[in-house]
Formats: C-alpha cells, sequence, structure tokens
C-alpha cells in the first residue's frame, strides 16, 4: 500500500452550546494514502464538515475544542500555532469549497486569485507565476485561459468557477485535497464534467483526496474507499465496491435504499424512521443509530458500540448489522437486494 | 379530455433598455411549449437550471403573465382570463414550493399558514376551520398539537409536510410541484417522494413535477418532457426517455447521471466523453438556422423529439 498522507487518530471536535462542550466529530480515526480518494458520507448534521475543518484549522478556536491528532508530514496539526499552520494550509493542503458562488472574491480578477497562494508559499517572479497560473487554468480544462485570466468571477458560469476554485486548491501542488460538497452546487451535466475532471487530476497530481459529500452517486464515481459517518461517528469503512456491494451497517444499507435512481420502478423507497438528533441531545452511551431502527432489539447492539473489522478492510460498528433486516422484508429473505448491479 | 392542456405557450420578459427604457429585446424564458396532462399521471419537466422549466410551472398557475399561447384548464383557457375570472379556477390548480425554508411565512403559526388558502376562497367558522387544519396536520404525519408552532421549530422535512398541507387545503386537481425535494437530504427525500405518491391516490391527484434530479424524476414519473433554452427537447413515457433517448441533449442528461456501480465509473466516464465529443461537433445540427429548437416530431405513439 502507498504511503499514507494524512492520520486522523481518535479525533474529537467539540463545540461550546451555552456552556457547555458538545461533540459533533466523536472518535474519529481514519487514514488518507497517496493517490488515493477516501469519500466522507453522510446527511447533513452528521459532521463531515466539521471534520473538514477540524484537519484545515478552520474553526474559530474560542469555541470550540480539538481533541485527538490529526497527523501530516509527521507533524500533529492541532498542536501547530497559527503561523506554522499558514505555511501548510494552501501549500500542502488544498482545500475546494462547496459553492463556488461564495469561494471566489468578487473584487480580485481569475488570475490574481490563483496567484494569492503562490506569493505566500513559492518565491516566484511574476512571469513564472503567470506561466503557471494559465497552465494550471488549462489544466483544469478551461480553453480561453488567456482571457479567464484578465476576468472576474460573475463573469463566469457556475461550472468554470468551480473549474477555478479547483485551480486555486491545485496553486501550489497540495499534497492532500480537501474537497468539500466540490458538485453539490452544480447542474447534473456540470457535475459529470467536475467529477471526470477531478478523476483525471488526480490521476496526474497523484495527492490524496478527501471528498465530502452527501450524494452516494457521487461517491461510486470518485472515491476509492468510503466511511459513512453518522451522529459524529464512523459507522462504517469499506472499499467503495465492497461498500456497494455489501453494504453492512444499517445506515448504510438505509441510505443506500432511499436514493430513488437505486431503485427499481415506482417502488416505495424506504424511509429511515426518526430524525437525526441534534448534538446536544444525542445519547452518547450504546448504538446510536438504535432509535431509529426501532425493530432491532436491544440486544442485538452493543453497549458501547467499536468498530468491529468483518473482512479486511471493512470495518462495522455495533453488531447490530449481524442480524439486520429491513421491516419489509422477510428474516433471511437473501433474494432482497439493496443494489442494483 | 386531458386536465391541462398547454399549447404553444410563450413567457418572454422584457429588456429594457436605452435613453426612455423602452423595450429594446425580449429574454424568451419559454418559448412556444405544448404539452397535455391526463387526470390522475404524474408529468415530469426536467431541464438545467435556466431552461425554463420553473417558469412554465409559474406561468400555468398564474404567477409570471403569459406572453403567447393557451393554457386549458378543463377547457377554459387560463391564459386569456383577467384575474377575477381566473380565480375561480386557480383553486383546484396549487403549488408546492421549492425551499421549505423561505416559502413559509415565518412569522404565522402552522394553522395560519395551512388556513391561509381556505380563508381566500372559503367563508367558514374559526371552530370548522380548525377542525379541517387539524384533519389535514394529522393526515401529513405532524403532530395535531404542532398547529401553534412556528416554522423555524421544524425539521425541513417537517417543513415540506407542511408545504404540501397547504397544497391540499382545497382539495385542489393539479398540484404543480417546483423541486420539492432539492433542498432535503436523501433520507428525508425519501419519506417527502413516498407521501407524495401516497396522497396522489388518497386525494386523486395529477402532478407536474418540476426537477432537475433525474432519478427523482425517473421514480416518480409517468412521462417526461425534457426543456432546453425554453424548448422542448424531447418528451416520452420514462420508459421511452431514459432507455430510448433519441436527441443529443437528452443522452447528454441521463450520461451525466452519477453511476451507482463502483464497477462501471470509467465505463460512464467514456461514454460521457463520446457523447461531449458528439455535442460538440454536431451540436449545430439539432438547431435551425435561428439558433432555436425544432419543433418535436412523434418517432412512436408516446415519443417525440425535437429533430429536423
Amino acid at each position: 500500500m502507498a504511503n499514507p498522507v494524512l492520520e486522523i487518530k481518535n479525533l474529537r471536535t467539540s463545540f461550546n452550546i451555552k456552556g457547555n462542550y458538545y461533540a459533533a466529530v466523536d472518535d474519529v480515526s481514519l487514514t488518507v494514502h497517496e493517490n488515493e480518494v477516501v469519500a466522507i458520507v453522510g446527511e447533513s448534521g452528521c459532521g463531515k464538515s466539521a471534520l473538514a475543518l477540524s484537519i484545515m484549522g478552520l474553526h474559530n478556536l474560542k469555541t470550540t475544542k480539538l481533541e485527538g491528532q490529526v497527523n501530516f508530514k509527521s507533524q500533529n496539526l492541532l498542536s501547530l500555532s497559527a503561523s506554522k499552520l499558514n505555511k501548510i494550509r494552501g501549500k500542502d493542503l488544498g482545500m475546494i469549497f462547496q459553492d463556488p458562488m461564495t469561494a471566489l472574491n468578487p473584487l480580485a480578477t481569475i488570475g490574481r486569485q490563483i496567484e494569492e497562494p503562490m506569493d505566500y508559499h513559492m518565491k516566484l517572479s511574476s512571469a513564472a507565476k503567470k506561466k503557471r497560473t494559465l497552465e494550471l487554468l488549462r489544466r483544469v480544462g478551461i480553453k480561453n485561459e488567456q482571457r479567464i485570466y484578465s476576468q472576474y468571477p460573475h463573469e463566469l458560469s457556475g461550472g468554470m468557477r468551480q473549474r477555478v476554485v479547483i485551480a486555486i486548491a491545485l496553486a501550489c501542488d497540495p499534497v492532500l485535497l480537501i474537497a468539500d460538497e466540490p458538485t453539490t452546487a452544480l447542474d447534473v451535466t456540470i457535475q459529470a464534467q467536475i467529477m471526470d475532471l477531478m478523476k483525471e487530476l488526480q490521476n496526474q497530481i497523484k495527492s490524496g483526496i478527501i471528498l465530502i459529500t452527501h450524494d452516494l452517486g457521487v461517491v461510486a464515481e470518485m472515491a476509492d474507499r468510503v466511511a459513512v459517518m453518522y451522529a459524529g461517528e464512523v459507522v462504517e469503512i469499506a472499499e467503495v465496491r465492497e461498500l456497494f456491494m455489501n453494504p453492512l451497517h444499517p445506515y448504510t444499507r438505509s441510505l443506500l435504499n432511499s436514493i430513488p435512481s437505486n431503485m427499481e420502478d415506482k417502488k416505495a423507497l424506504h424511509v429511515i424512521e426518526g430524525i437525526v438528533p441534534s448534538i446536544q441531545k444525542l445519547d452518547r452511551t450504546g448504538c446510536r443509530f438504535a432509535p431509529r431502527v426501532a425493530w432491532v432489539p436491544e440486544h442485538e447492539h452493543e453497549e458501547s458500540p467499536t468498530l468491529h473489522e468483518v473482512e479486511p478492510g471493512h470495518f462495522v460498528r455495533c453488531t447490530c448489522y449481524k442480524n439486520f433486516h429491513f421491516p419489509e422484508e422477510k428474516v433471511g429473505d437473501e433474494s432482497y437486494v439493496t443494489t442494483k448491479s | 379530455m386531458s386536465l391541462l392542456k398547454v399549447n404553444d405557450m410563450k413567457i418572454h420578459f422584457p429588456i429594457r433598455g436605452g435613453f426612455f427604457r423602452t423595450v429594446v429585446d425580449h429574454i424568451k424564458a419559454v418559448d412556444g411549449i405544448s404539452f397535455e396532462l391526463e387526470p390522475g399521471e404524474t408529468y415530469g419537466l426536467v431541464g438545467e437550471s435556466g431552461c425554463g422549466k420553473t417558469t412554465t410551472g409559474r406561468g400555468i398557475i398564474g404567477l409570471n403573465t403569459i406572453t403567447g399561447g393557451e393554457v386549458l384548464f378543463e377547457g377554459t383557457d387560463l391564459a386569456k382570463q383577467s384575474r377575477s375570472e381566473r380565480r375561480k379556477h386557480v383553486k383546484d390548480i396549487q403549488m408546492i414550493f421549492q425551499d421549505p425554508y423561505s416559502s413559509l411565512n415565518s412569522r404565522k403559526n402552522v394553522l395560519n399558514i395551512i388556513a391561509e388558502p381556505l380563508r381566500n376562497f372559503e367563508r367558514m367558522s374559526p371552530g370548522e376551520e380548525l377542525k379541517r387544519v387539524q384533519a389535514l396536520v394529522d393526515r401529513v404525519g405532524l403532530n395535531p398539537e404542532s398547529i401553534y408552532k412556528y416554522p423555524h421549530q421544524f425539521s425541513g422535512g417537517q417543513r415540506q409536510r407542511i408545504g404540501i398541507a397547504r397544497a391540499l387545503m382545497l382539495n385542489p386537481k393539479l398540484i404543480i410541484a417546483d423541486e420539492p425535494v432539492s433542498a432535503l437530504d436523501v433520507s428525508v427525500q425519501a419519506q417527502v417522494l413516498n407521501f407524495m405518491q401516497e396522497i396522489q391516490k388518497e386525494f386523486n391527484l395529477t402532478y407536474l413535477f418540476i426537477s432537475h434530479d433525474l432519478g427523482v424524476i425517473k421514480h416518480l414519473c409517468d412521462r417526461i418532457g425534457i426543456m432546453y433554452k425554453g424548448r422542448f427537447v424531447e418528451e416520452g413515457t420514462a420508459a421511452d426517455v431514459y432507455n430510448n433517448p433519441q436527441h443529443l441533449y437528452t443522452k447528454r442528461l441521463i450520461a451525466a447521471i452519477p453511476e451507482m456501480n463502483p464497477e462501471k465509473r470509467f465505463e460512464k466516464m467514456h461514454l460521457r466523453q463520446a457523447i461531449n465529443e458528439e455535442y460538440r461537433t454536431d451540436y449545430d445540427s439539432y438547431f435551425d438556422k435561428d439558433g432555436r429548437m425544432f419543433d418535436l416530431k412523434s418517432v412512436s405513439e408516446t415519443h417525440s423529439v425535437a429533430v429536423q
């Protein structure tokens, strides 16, 4: 296996709400290797964005408590000072933000915005910078790069802006790229283009990518490994094929069954009962998904669920997956398929 | 007889400019589209942002002024009627909006939100009104006590249910659902979609379902119209459009749906590249000399395509 780029160990990110700290990311451990796309999937409020911001050190430290380790290039990012972190962020750590409409500065030209990280991290002459910027623009699939270089964000379409955001993230050859919902704000055809672009770029730049998304379709197209998060915890980690062919955790299976395009025509979609608990009201003992699969008897869950390695590289939290079945299917009904092959 | 027949509908927005702010040009948001809805069916309108699908929905219900063409609802032409004449018919057409966070008035409680259509069209005592609202709130799966709560006290899925309850209040025949689930998480989306299918049978509703999500459309709709630049590109049953797309644009849209099988991801990528290549080279042959889409021509009984 390739070298690990990033090792997250027992990361806990807690937010201060009215004097108490509540963990939004709870004891997450995850490793990202060179040239690997690790997807983090989950619904809103599961802590996936909080995790990304913790790695980048973008939380407000006055109201946020970070515990655990984020090891990157043999140093713990959580213990670094802001100035040391600034030497890494934007250089070795690149970030692609969700909404290209707000991620760009409306007052600066595209060229200026791509050159900005180079000013901080690389000593280049202005001619070299421009040359590099134009090359970056070409690499993200922009054809008339000379013109785009001097244009402003409002002159570009959403897909073009997202390409520019990607170019900024790539400006200083990052070792690790964090993409926070890179295609959510885009139209389907543009989403497909950006996905294909990121796949191509990944082959060129060989960096690790953390892909944060709620869209399992995007995961199936892009990821190598997948971590499914629920209520701040990772509930299942597996290779992408394994996860789609043999999903185990009840939450993963429920999610896959609630996607319309995944189901046979006109069949009712699976509905996960209840709602995602807010971090203040979350019961932190026992299986966190238990209230939403009420038909599973209590003794099936573990008292304090941990990740179990079911197959090499495939981890599942809690024991409730073992006899899990949906209420609408009969016990032992093997013909029920969760994914269309 | 069809419930709704849209005949060559046009919605143009004027662009004003020059010294006296005279009309210099028009944006042709909807430029001559025709389709029919049979009672009880679900018709899907798909396209990318800016293709005119929302404007079409808003035009039918009367939120945008129709520039030309006919909108026949049960035989009467809504496009030509005055506001007061329209009022008699629009009661039967209701709308579910996209964003449950901004489509509910945050200063009104649920009772006032859901009772508003009732107050507009029917006279009844507060007691009767309360009964009707409570029955409906119960039907959409909310706690009957929640009618005195305000929108911010609900989750996204619950808010969308409030929006649906408001649309159902007057027992409409046609519901125009404008991207009702695109602001919701997948599991919540599943809840709302299942629920919409349930009430369709129960209240005998016809849906005009507007969405950019081809997965949702495929799951829900009997017939589908694909729009591009204010015109129809292709129309047919779900099977026609998904299994046998004829127009290049439709093929491109369908190829853009993420592949759910990780084994086939590169296959899909190459398919997309091939279609994009074709799109670049053959793009012009799909438009007439004014850059306008051709009229629809039928290729089978249910399936028609905009080709020369």
